[in-house]
């Protein structure tokens, strides 16, 4: 039983398949040409908006209002972000003190889901004990309705706690962010439990094994949980909950910059372009990391 | 498979309890009622350390995403404006927003023909896409997903749509059309009522390849190969019927998590037509539950009812989720 067991999870695992399949089966050639032709134009207009964002930010201000326009800029220019700092710099708090708030939120938000989510999901992957995998149905019942949903509540409790106007009316309840644990849960699933027995037997006890065995093992799913994570709290402008200006993020204060009117478009266009680029770089670096956790991703019944 | 994982660490194995056979129906049901508790109490004993693994995310959890969503329909029935505390009124929040509101049902309105538009199309473009792109080699691959999945996590880059669809004759679209004659004077695409929804739901579309696209790519990935060339010899002719009898029953999991999560962002939306269309926007003609949501709740500080409006969405979003799980389920049987 137990020697079929560790053979299927051993299949399961989804890093041991080749990521290059030949498979000449059933491929017609103009098939396939048809599909590259297809694909490169979708990539064009899928990617068209955001290469024009970065684009605008790149133009002078002349060239951002010329007619007829342009897509790429005659004569680009870093101008536009540097005006940007210019005018963060005006402000009666700092640009660095808004970046410290977003980076703060950021990376204490991430960091503590990352810890919480993976404790929960190590013991609903690997124990069964009662109340566990009900609990785990909750938690995938919960990605099924928006945020918007507890929205009100959530401000009532926050103001309960006095956690208004505080960094934590942001990062705590983002640190329960259900898909985390979903993916985290999956992921773990397809760790070999003689891994964790074998462990269990030299007389570790859960802390260690979820500490130097478990978690070591798990890293694709760490980017994964950390690019959603970053990714929602990056752009979080917090404006429901945090009044005061030097704990606002900077995402707030960009945009603020934003809706300043026509002056400030180049710095609108680079106000864009620092929002995304973040985001887009986590998931670029970390790409692979991420297919191979939502490999796992899928809900069984 | 877990369950002998907790039977190895020590034995929560309770002894049957004997029956001496004339017990009543209900006796029985009691008796066996109480040995499952004490083996399942047995079992939480063994495993006390799980819940001390589990409290953090659980104590979070239950305060921030459970809790909410009781006290949501609790607020539901009341009147509440946070300074004064909430009294009771029973169904009249429903009543005036079903009755009463028109501008709720534009909302729900709207909010029903982008979920209808956008989560169908939206599905079927993330698989379509996930597959085709699992046609290219490595390295093609690998960029395509990049670019292919950058709008979803873009911020609210979709901004640049507004110089796209620009209300006067700078905008590309109105130059575009107007070049070829077909409209003689520009069009305020985002004033207009006739065409806030469908720019909205070109620019939805536009982000709709998120996390559900990236759980099909990785999914095709992981498509066993031998069952390809199994099929191949068992008489699949073409690309199409691999795609019909083979990948997408293997793909069945992955399938319904991209339905979750496709279904909870289209009945969500609320940004992209606030931002683009204006908040409130020309006649609400893009109003959806969730900006509505925004003006009750965020506003009017009218809290009683903007909980009701939440109750209302999160029915919905549960109860479409439930509905096209069902029906994926039969997806290959």
């Amino acid at each position: 039983m137990s020697k079929n067991k560790k053979m299927k999870v051993i299949e399961e695992k989804p890093y041991k398949k080749p990521l290059i399949r030949r498979r000449k089966a059933n491929r017609s050639i103009s098939g396939d040409i048809a599909l590259y032709i297809f694909l490169a134009l979708v990539a064009i207009i899928m990617a068209f908006p955001l290469i024009y964002a970065v684009e605008a930010a790149l133009k002078p201000l002349d060239e951002l209002f010329m007619f007829p326009p342009r897509v790429f800029a005659r004569r680009p220019t870093m101008n536009n972000f540097a005006d940007l700092f210019v005018t963060m710099g005006k402000g009666w708090v700092t640009f660095s003190r808004y970046l410290f708030n977003t980076v703060f939120i950021t990376f204490v938000g991430t960091a503590g889901h990352l810890f919480i989510a993976s404790m929960a999901a190590f013991v609903l992957a690997k124990y069964d004990f009662p109340g566990g995998q009900g609990f785990f149905k909750i938690v995938t019942t919960a990605m099924m309705f928006n945020w918007y949903v507890c929205a009100i509540p959530n401000y009532i409790i926050i103001s309960k706690l006095g956690w208004v106007d505080t960094y934590w009316a942001i990062i705590i309840p983002a640190l329960a962010a259900p898909i985390g644990l979903f993916l985290m849960k999956q992921f773990m699933e397809g760790l070999p439990t003689a891994l964790i027995e074998a462990a269990k037997i030299d007389g570790a006890n859960e802390w260690t094994v979820f500490s130097t065995i478990v978690m070591p093992n798990v890293k694709p799913a760490w980017m994964t949980l950390i690019i959603f994570q970053v990714q929602a709290l990056w752009n979080n402008r917090a404006s429901m909950y945090i009044y005061s200006e030097e704990k606002k993020p900077m995402v707030f204060a960009l945009q603020q910059i934003q809706a300043g009117g026509i002056a400030r478009t180049g710095q609108g266009a680079a106000v864009l372009v620092v929002t995304m680029i973040v985001p887009i770089l986590i998931f670029v670096f970390s790409e692979s990391q991420i297919l191979e956790t939502m490999a796992s991703s899928g809900i069984k019944e | 498979m877990a369950k002998d994982k907790a039977k190895e660490n020590n034995s929560p194995i309770v002894q049957m309890p004997v029956m001496t056979g004339n017990e009543t129906y209900l006796q029985k049901y009691f008796i066996l009622r109480k040995h499952k508790l004490k083996v399942a109490w047995r079992k939480a004993k063994v495993n006390k350390n799980c819940y001390l693994f589990l409290a953090p995310y659980a104590i979070i959890f239950t305060l921030f995403y459970l809790f909410p969503v009781v006290a949501s329909i609790f607020f539901s029935f009341t009147y509440y404006n946070i300074l004064q505390p909430p009294r009771f009124i029973g169904l009249s929040n429903y009543m005036s927003l079903l009755l009463e509101d028109d501008i709720f049902l534009i909302g729900v309105k709207n909010t029903l023909i982008i979920a209808l538009v956008t989560g169908p199309l939206g599905y079927i473009m993330s698989f379509v896409f996930a597959w085709m792109i699992n046609e290219l080699p490595r390295w093609i691959r690998s960029i395509a997903v990049i670019i292919f999945y950058a709008p979803s996590i873009a911020g609210n880059c979709f901004v640049i749509f507004s110089v796209f669809f620009r209300g006067d004759a700078y905008g590309y679209a109105n130059a575009f059309l107007m070049n070829l004659g077909i409209i003689d004077n520009p069009i305020l695409w985002f004033v207009d009522p006739r065409y806030m929804l469908p720019i909205c739901m070109v620019v939805i579309l536009w982000m709709s390849l998120g996390t559900g696209f990236l759980s099909f790519v990785a999914g095709l990935q992981g498509v066993d190969t031998s069952l390809f060339e199994a099929g191949a010899i068992d008489g699949v002719r073409n690309r199409w019927q691999e795609l019909w009898y083979i990948t997408l029953p293997s793909m069945k999991p992955m399938l319904m998590f991209g339905a979750v999560m496709t279904i909870t962002t289209s009945f969500g939306v609320a940004d992209v037509t606030m931002q683009l269309c204006g908040f409130p926007s020309t006649d609400y003609a893009a109003r959806t539950i969730v900006a509505h949501l925004i003006d009750y709740g965020q506003q009017r500080f009218e809290m009683g009812y903007a909980c009701a409006i939440a109750a209302i969405l999160f029915l919905m979003m549960i109860l479409c989720n439930k509905a096209i799980q069902a029906l994926l389920r039969r997806v290959g049987t």
